[in-house]
């Protein structure tokens, strides 16, 4: 089974949520579930097979070295929850 | 016929004429959405000062002289396109609150033309499901019946054009977030090509396959829209430079010659013998206008699914880390410290469909299984293009059913998330390819729920698929047919 | 038996572009907190990333300058992981193919030795923000003006043995950085950042569990924080213990190195390709290009300044430490002697530079002004005691060089009589000087020399005082 709960506990944490212990059994069968459906991969052979990352077989494009526009601080941080003197606010940030 | 009705060539017509007003158009459609919205729960926004002085600007325009094909016709946009000034959800509590700061390149671009936004379009959550279920804001009905799901994740574009709340809308398909709400609700979209339509601004879930595109009630009003929404875009790496191109020109070209395959594939266990037979007529209908029609393989179809659930979750779980409360998005109350900050204002946030994603991508792109999944579902991916490549060898498109049912009842697969999923399992393998597809209506059930008959091209044979589906569409009454809403439960 | 000390060292240069690695924001340093943010490095929603051409050219530059492999086709990857300077949740960066591959860098140790250090890779990623903790109670407030300002990774083989070595090293490229002009070298302004790995061996064994130190923000810190690290490895081996592989960082204050106990907690990145861009293709045009524009550089240009100056190693060695210094010297050192020249820039130039802690970029004295001092030194209007009372009021307060010398009645003496009638005047006040001279005490030679220096205000030539100072005195 790839998915216990220990596994769940810890993915969740390397994701940044925090599930209620009482969700934990539900969601680990769920999971599991998902990972049977992609462990069929395993079936396939593909050991010659070069790795697809994109559907475009294109290279990277470049932009010129310019400045493209003005400051529009008080628009882009209108949404934050928290701000303070044109900061965004978290709670201290322990080094 | 009423104004709700007409297609963007008649509205076109009529707006040249001066038989109507864009702000004529614009009210009427505005007051059939305040009546019918609240059933079906397509807009989750609507912006009526916005589109009433936006048609006004638009009658300007057209009695200034301008004679755009677009202009002063109605719009409306997927709540995954960002639209400066106007609240930007995703489907998401996430960003319940979130006004964008900037517009999308789609929604510039169409705006530019004159078309005026209504509002924007209810959706799964961030994308992720094939019933708009998992919407925060709660399920889209099914316009030709409430008690059936719309499909998803664009769920309120096909309702809102299939109930004639809106001529045309965009939308984004990763696995079939078009074409299977298409389908489900009669009305035809279609994915392009990967590259055609610029990702600026539309709010990712799986980069590699996500893909805006155009829903509406013809090939004819897509192929309008599509028009305008293809285009290079210098903001998006993944734009492709050749992305723009006129769909009008080759859409009445006879079918004369056309090569069309069908995959064994889609028509196996599974597939619901209506829809079967549905889709057999449609292509029985190509031939009648001069196609040929031969089987093809893709022997690699049938991954497709579980190729998909380890790539897309991987890719999301990444573009998801941004909504952290930080900057925009929900923040928990009183956060102890940062990591509970984190931990809880995601937790909150994301509805349940969405966590299981992020944690099934968290999962396989962490220490150790990497190579197991990731790259394993990377090198599947290949091979899913090759049998595309193989076939595309051999005809020139590639013909089966969209969905492997019809409309479903709303709450029939939430209890598990896998059955779900292979909702999906004819239109995924399009997105993992990149090549373009599209759903046109192509009969109905005894039910009376429309089905959905998939066209795939090669890279970029779009411009073919309206073609052909156009061709269709002319001799077929299946995508002039209207909901007559039929209310209760399944 | 003794420990052999095995030292690698990561660079990060911030590319000194007008704007950002993935985005049309301006990189100065110092503006408004996030006034220098746009959708894409606040990774707002549906906001996409397209690559800086400068940030390109600038990491071939340093590639080419290393003699490396440029790799044809390089991939950006996501490094995931949750920090508030990261909005978008992971870094842009490099990760199983960088720009630039294996390269070397020939770096001078003290005993005149060279040395070859390995260079491993040199990959683009993103910088992030800032975390500023000083001005808010239980809070942090989060700066992006420099997230997505564009680094370039330079990871050095683990092929130093001593910090002396390290420093050199870290010098050398922090020349180089500048000489090609893609990086601005400041240290203090974080634009050229190191972290050492340190470990420590018996020779021949396998290389040790090493620690990585962070916070390396001078050359004097790299060096102390190397001696700190390696006294401490030291301990704990001798004394039987075994080292935790682990981030420590260097506290200038205390100069110690101390763990990090906050990123203890094992990180698991997540890397895969980023989906938003697509695979780095160098075109042999560009890579041409940006050849086309190099600089003359340090090693080239030290060799030619031996050659073409006859310098020796040391001075070339100095004046072509930066770019501006090697121009500068090679103006000073038209049409006068290249040897003297070099003195002047080294001594005199450079010890008021450092004394005044300004750079050359904005030194007082121009080359011209410069030059124009050494010749009046070899044309004989001046001496060389002179030149330099006079080089400090160019410094300090401006003026030209003739303009001083005429002005405060500067010029040499070089007339054999008036500097005879001055020694005879030094010889007739001084008579028992000049018995004990004559009677064995050679030492007073300078008394005499000095004298008359003095009586002529510094103006009479040395030389010429000296031969006639020698014929009176010796004359019975």
């Amino acid at each position: 089974m790839a998915f216990d709960q220990d596994t769940v506990r810890r993915t969740a944490h390397l994701a940044r949520m925090a599930l209620p212990q009482t969700e934990i059994p539900a969601v680990a069968e769920q999971l599991e579930r998902i990972m049977e459906l992609i462990g069929t991969l395993r079936a396939i052979g593909t050991e010659d097979t070069s790795p697809m990352a994109h559907p475009l077989d294109l290279d990277q494009p470049l932009r010129s070295d310019t400045v493209d526009h003005r400051d529009r601080r008080a628009v882009l941080m209108a949404n934050a929850p928290a701000v303070e003197h044109g900061l965004f606010l978290v709670p201290k940030v322990i080094e | 016929m009423e104004l709700h009705e007409l297609s963007l060539r008649a509205l076109h017509q009529g707006l040249q004429e001066r038989r109507f007003s864009s702000v004529e158009l614009t009210g009427a459609l505005l007051a059939r959405i305040a009546r019918m919205n609240p059933t079906l729960n397509a807009f989750l926004t609507v912006t009526e000062t916005e589109a009433l002085a936006a048609a006004a600007a638009a009658d300007a325009r057209r009695a200034a002289g301008e004679d755009g094909l677009l202009l002063g016709i109605p719009v409306a946009h997927k709540d995954i396109f960002c639209t400066a000034g106007v609240r930007t959800t995703c489907g998401s509590k996430m960003l319940e609150r979130f006004v964008s700061p900037y517009s999308a390149t789609v929604v510039e671009r169409l705006a530019a033309e004159g078309m005026v936004m209504l509002g924007k379009l209810n959706m799964d959550e961030f994308a992720m499901g094939s019933s708009n279920e998992t919407s925060y804001f709660g399920a889209v009905r099914n316009p030709w019946h409430t008690g059936m799901v719309p499909g998803g994740s664009s769920g309120g574009s096909a309702a809102a054009v299939a109930a004639g709340l809106v001529p045309a809308a965009t939308g984004t398909d990763t696995g079939g977030s078009i074409r299977q709400p298409a389908a489900l609700c009669g009305v035809t979209g279609i994915k392009p090509t990967y590259g055609r339509v610029s990702r600026y601004g539309m709010i990712a879930f799986a980069s590699s396959l996500d893909q805006g595109g155009p829903l509406a009630r013809s090939a004819e009003d897509c192929a309008l829209l599509l028009n305008v929404m293809a285009a290079h875009d210098p903001r998006d790496s993944t734009s492709h430079p050749a992305a723009a191109s006129d769909f009008l020109r080759g859409l009445d070209r006879p079918l004369q010659g056309l090569r069309v395959g069908v995959p064994e594939e889609f028509f196996g266990a599974g597939l619901d013998p209506e829809v079967a037979a549905a889709v057999q007529a449609g292509i029985e209908e190509l031939a009648r206008q001069g196609a040929s029609v031969q089987s093809v393989r893709l022997p690699n179809n049938p991954y497709a699914v579980s190729t998909y659930y380890v790539l897309a979750p991987a890719e999301a779980s990444s573009n998801l880390a941004r909504f952290d409360g930080v900057r925009y998005t929900h923040r928990t109350e009183v956060p102890k410290d940062l990591t509970d900050l984190y931990q809880r204002s995601r937790y909150e946030g994301f509805g349940a469909e969405v966590r299981r994603r992020i944690l099934v991508g968290t999962y396989v792109l962490s220490a150790g299984y990497y190579d197991a999944y990731y790259r394993k579902a990377q090198q599947v991916r290949s091979l899913i293009r090759e049998d595309f490549r193989r076939a595309f060898a051999e005809v020139d498109v590639i013909i089966g059913p969209t969905t492997p049912t019809p409309a479903f009842p709303l709450g029939a697969k939430n209890a598990d998330p896998v059955a779900m999923y292979l909702a999906d399992i004819y239109t995924i393998a399009v997105n993992l390819a990149g090549i373009p597809a599209m759903s046109l209506p192509c009969g109905f059930t005894r039910g009376g729920l429309p089905i959905g008959m998939q066209l795939m091209g090669d890279y970029f044979a779009d411009d073919l698929l309206l073609n052909v589906a156009h061709r269709y569409q002319r001799e077929t009454p299946w995508h002039t047919a209207r909901p007559s809403f039929i209310t209760g439960e399944a | 038996m003794g420990w052999e000390v095995v030292i690698g060292l990561e660079v990060h240069a911030q590319l000194n572009t007008a704007t950002k690695i993935f985005c049309g924001c301006s990189t100065t340093f110092g503006a408004e907190p996030n006034s220098h943010t746009c959708p894409v490095c606040l990774a707002m929603p549906g906001a996409l990333p397209v690559l800086n051409e400068a940030a390109v050219d600038k990491a071939i530059a340093l590639g080419l300058a290393i003699g490396a492999e440029l790799n044809r086709q390089s991939v950006f990857a996501r490094k995931n992981y949750f920090y508030p300077d990261l909005p978008k949740g992971y870094q842009i960066s490099q990760y199983e193919l960088p720009v630039v591959g294996k390269g070397t860098l020939t770096i001078s140790l003290t005993d005149g030795t060279e040395k070859v250090v390995g260079v491993t890779r040199a990959h683009l990623e993103e910088d992030a923000g800032k975390s500023l903790h000083e001005a808010f109670v239980d809070q942090s407030g989060i700066d992006l003006n420099r997230a997505g300002t564009p680094l370039l990774e330079i990871v050095s083989e683990p092929d130093m043995r001593s910090p002396a070595e390290a420093v050199a090293y870290l010098k050398k490229l922090h020349a180089l950085v500048r000489y090609l002009d893609i990086c601005d070298g400041n240290m203090q302004e974080g634009s050229f950042r190191c972290d050492a790995n340190v470990s420590l061996r018996r020779p021949g064994a396998p290389l040790g569990t090493r620690a990585e130190i962070k916070n390396l923000n001078s050359f004097r810190f790299l060096e102390k924080a190397l001696e700190y690290e390696i006294a401490r490895q030291r301990d704990i081996l001798e004394r039987g213990g075994c080292i935790v592989q682990e981030t420590r960082l260097y506290d200038a204050g205390r100069g110690e190195t101390r763990s990090m106990r906050s990123k203890e907690e094992a990180n698991d990145y997540r890397y895969f390709p980023d989906p938003d861009l697509l695979p780095l293709v160098l075109d042999p045009a560009r890579i041409a290009r940006v050849r086309g524009t190099l600089p003359e550089l340090p090693d080239i240009k030290r060799a030619r300044f031996m050659r073409q100056y006859a310098l020796p190693a040391y001075d070339a060695g100095v004046l072509t430490m930066s770019r501006v210094l090697a121009d500068y010297y090679e103006q000073v050192a038209v049409g006068v002697d290249s040897k003297l020249a070099a003195n002047w820039v080294m001594g005199e130039l450079l010890g008021a530079l450092n004394k005044a802690g300004i750079e050359i970029e904005t030194c007082p004295v121009s080359a011209e002004k410069l030059r124009l001092l050494v010749q009046r030194i070899e044309d004989q209007t001046i001496s060389g005691k002179i030149a330099k009372e006079i080089f400090e009021d160019l410094f300090h307060s401006g003026g030209e060089v003739d303009a001083i010398i005429e002005k405060r009645g500067l010029r040499q003496i070089t007339d054999t009589g008036a500097i005879a009638a001055l020694v005879d005047g030094i010889v007739a006040a001084h008579p028992q000087q000049v018995a004990d001279f004559r009677a064995g005490k050679d030492k007073l030679l300078g008394f005499f020399v000095g004298q008359v220096m003095k009586a002529s205000k510094g103006k009479a030539n040395p030389d010429q005082v000296n031969t006639i100072l020698l014929e009176r005195l010796r004359k019975e």
